[in-house]
């Protein structure tokens, strides 16, 4: 059956644990990770609450195929009411945590409530308890992680937890695991700090078993898994370059967002790429790419392991930060590099590493960073206020910037509310580059018409893992189109919104989509899950969550109104490159896709909606 | 023709689809905690090391047994545990020079790897040939190829 079938119920309030049986009938709905952690909390929580309040609750999820042989089956999600957006976050992550928790005999974790002291919570198999976490409250990601395994003594114990960013409840702060693996957006680090957790360190050693039909599972996923290997992207591109293999792509596309989505290409992009991280640097004679890495399960294999060049202005004298370490992967590398016009490839890391370090999203910091840049360029923020000169294009300014947020000083304290609070209190709410308050990652949609609606309807704020038509209207994934068209891009949307869906809750990582279709994946969920697990079923499914996310974000008081882009995108044409004249096309497609999604003009569900999903 | 599981660490991802291969091979879980093949994260270079028993000739786990629980597989040169006979008195883990006999609370016997009886699991389900099982004769024959090229081809350009 492939889930674990039990819960783990932690009521942080009361310092107590407790296991209960996962609800089997709303597994069958919405099969795990994404879809059936977003079930339970949209269950459990008024969708009004104050998401950094103790009446939010936050949830650590595996999905069915987490842990198992499946390719890429590695993942987990931490799902919570997103104090960035206010919207439900779901945050997906990957490194080795997941399949532990897996293996120890959880599908979840479920927080309630907040404790009175720092915690942390300790699983060892069945056995769980919460434990005082003075001595690690103040500590990085990096030294929580050594701390633990230190003091267990058990190198083998994995560990997903906070660093500062969590603890001082910057907005955009992330839970990383494995040193530098984050479920990274819409803030649920900050939930995590705000009910003072610290860590969740997980050994498992009692495996996944239990499959429907093992000899199946693995006939099946050794089937598939040679199609990732045979496949262009994921068999040769991903592993070789990383995403960034995309940074030349998109910028000759006229889409890489720059200086705050002022332009539509960088002339930097080349010495931020992929390309530019496999050359040796002029300084040390050493490329910047040690080697590739996989998460747990994976046979892609795309994560990027670089080491700093010790002679960088960032780094001197500060030896931690010398070893080989995580990135940088392409949204990373945009929103540090060109959202701001930093084309310093070594500074770029070292903010990077601070995000990890810290426990901070690099995409709503970077494209932060991006919105005051532009407030400076503009004389609406100074120099004397912001403790250094932060024109466009300063590696100092980003790096600077990223130490004081992380750590909650000075000025720090303000870009850790995320774009849209800042600059809101500074008067000009239209410069935030955002959705839902989330910041947008590294396509623009004046030049890839079918990301503006995906940005626009994506539940939880601008997000590029929600609906990604990228493949379709870039790569020709799984056909091409014209992404300067809107024509039947709601349609595009929609389909690709479903499916990701489902590739979340199944436990598996979407990157797996450059190769595979729902058709690949729909084998090895009915191998491990059951016969039931058949194509329509995975497709209701994956409109039923997105449907569900959408009527939790509709109770949380989002209307139509929410489902829009900043007016730069709207009004302000491309400068240059194919997009050149263009704007988004929404208003195009928003009606077209509330129709097609069955939902009224106001993007709330229509009753016959509900009714056909089972809502 | 005797074989040998060849490791070579460079080509390693760290995805431990060879512990999850071994462990579903002796135990039919998916769970690395039991897996007899052990991947090393040296996360400060970027190494990942994948590490399992060697087969030594003169095995020091073998010729240490009070028992005579381990022996010699002449089929594939493996130097087998007999869980049957296994007392579980962990003799063989001290005398092991390498750390790859261990024991399992679980069943009070010690486990190693045996080669999977000629199909080593871990080896088959290794994405990235980090791990192969090749003549055991020639497990330089990858280096001295290597070796080879470089040399013939200083050689062609001179």
């Amino acid at each position: 059956m492939a889930w674990a079938r039990k819960i783990l119920r932690v009521n942080l309030t009361k310092g107590t644990v407790a296991s209960e049986p996962l609800r089997m009938d709303w597994a069958a709905q919405y099969l795990g990770s994404r879809g059936l952690a977003s079930k339970y909390l949209a269950e459990e929580i008024d969708p009004k609450v104050d998401p950094l309040s103790s009446e939010n609750k936050i949830i650590w999820a595996t999905g069915p195929l987490t842990g198992t042989v499946a390719s890429t089956g590695g993942r987990y999600v931490v799902v919570t009411k997103g104090p960035l957006t206010g919207a439900i976050a779901c945050s997906n992550s990957g490194g080795y945590w997941g399949a532990e928790l897996k293996m120890a005999g959880w599908d979840m974790v479920i927080f309630e409530g907040k404790s009175p002291k720092p915690v942390y919570l300790v699983i060892e198999d069945e056995k769980a308890e919460l434990r005082d976490a003075a001595h690690l409250w103040g500590k990085t990601v990096w030294e929580t992680e050594a701390a633990i395994k230190t003091s267990h003594q058990d190198p083998l114990v994995r560990i997903s937890s906070i660093g500062g960013a969590g603890e001082n409840q910057v907005l955009f702060a992330a839970v990383v695991n494995d040193l530098h693996r984050a479920a990274g957006r819409s803030g649920v680090g900050a939930v995590m700090g705000s009910k003072n957790l610290k860590a969740i360190a997980v050994r498992g050693t009692k495996g996944v078993g239990n499959l429907h039909n093992p000899k199946e599972f693995m006939r099946v996923t050794t089937e598939k898994k040679k199609i990732l290997a045979e496949n262009a992207v994921t068999g040769q591109g991903l592993p070789t370059y990383g995403t960034q293999v995309l940074m030349n792509v998109i910028n000759e596309m006229g889409s890489l967002p720059t200086r705050n989505h002022r332009d539509v290409a960088f002339e930097g992009a080349r010495d931020i790429s992929a390309e530019a991280m496999a050359e040796p640097r002029k300084t040390d004679g050493k490329p910047h790419l040690v080697t590739n890495q996989a998460c747990f399960g994976c046979t892609i294999a795309c994560g990027r392991i670089s080491k700093i060049d010790e002679t960088h202005f960032t780094v001197q004298n500060r030896p931690q930060y010398w070893g080989a370490s995580g990135g940088m992967e392409y949204e990373a590398a945009w929103a540090l590099g060109a959202a701001n016009g930093v084309r310093d490839l070594e500074a770029l890391q070292f903010a990077n590493l601070i995000c990890n370090e810290h426990g901070m999203d690099p995409i709503s910091f970077g494209a932060t960073i991006g919105a005051v840049m532009e407030l400076y360029d503009m004389g609406v923020l100074t120099k004397e206020q912001l403790g250094i000169d932060a024109k466009f294009g300063s590696a100092e300014a980003l790096c600077h910037f990223a130490e004081i947020t992380a750590k909650g000083e000075g000025f720090g304290k303000e870009i850790g509310l995320g774009s849209k609070r800042l600059c809101a209190k500074y008067g000009h709410p239209e410069l935030s580059m955002s959705v839902k308050g989330q910041e947008f990652p590294a396509y623009d949609s004046r030049g890839i018409q079918g990301m503006g609606l995906a940005y626009a309807t994506s539940n939880r704020g601008a997000c590029h893992l929600r609906g990604y038509t990228v493949a379709s209207e870039v790569l020709g994934i799984p056909v091409k189109t014209d992404p300067l068209s809107a024509d039947g891009k709601p349609e595009l949307v929609m389909a690709f919104q479903d499916a990701t869906a489902s590739f979340d809750s199944a436990g598996l990582c979407i990157f797996t989509s450059f190769a595979w279709s729902l058709a690949d994946i729909q084998p090895q969920i009915s191998a491990a899950c059951g016969d039931e697990f058949t194509m329509d079923n995975l497709n209701a499914i994956g409109e039923r969550i997105w449907n569900m996310e959408r009527d939790f974000n509709n109770r949380a008081g989002f209307t139509s109104k929410d489902d829009t882009l900043p007016p730069r995108l709207l009004k302000e044409a491309a400068k240059e490159g194919p997009a050149k004249g263009l704007v988004n096309k929404l208003p195009e497609m928003l009606p077209k896709y509330y129709e097609i999604r069955g939902w009224d003009a106001d993007g709330k569900l229509k009753a016959d909606t509900r009714k056909r999903l089972g809502l | 023709m005797l074989k040998s599981l060849q490791i070579n660490p460079d080509k390693c991802t760290g995805c431990l689809q060879c512990e999850m291969a071994c462990a579903y091979e002796n135990y039919g879980v998916f769970a690395t905690a039991k897996s007899r093949i052990k991947v090393f994260d040296f996360h400060h270079t970027g190494r990942k090391v994948p590490y399992t028993c060697t087969q030594c000739d003169e095995a020091w786990c073998l010729h240490a047994c009070p028992v005579e629980a381990i022996t010699l597989d002449k089929a594939t040169g493996a130097k087998v545990v007999s869980e049957s006979t296994c007392v579980g008195c962990k003799v063989c883990t001290i005398a092991c020079p390498f750390g790859t006999i261990n024991y399992v609370a679980d069943t009070g016997k010690v486990q190693k790897c045996d080669l999977c009886g000629g199909q080593p699991a871990c080896a088959e389900a290794c994405p990235t040939q980090a791990i192969t099982y090749v003549d055991a004769n020639w497990t330089g024959l990858d280096r001295m190829r290597a070796w080879a090229e470089k040399t013939g081809n200083q050689t062609a350009t001179a």
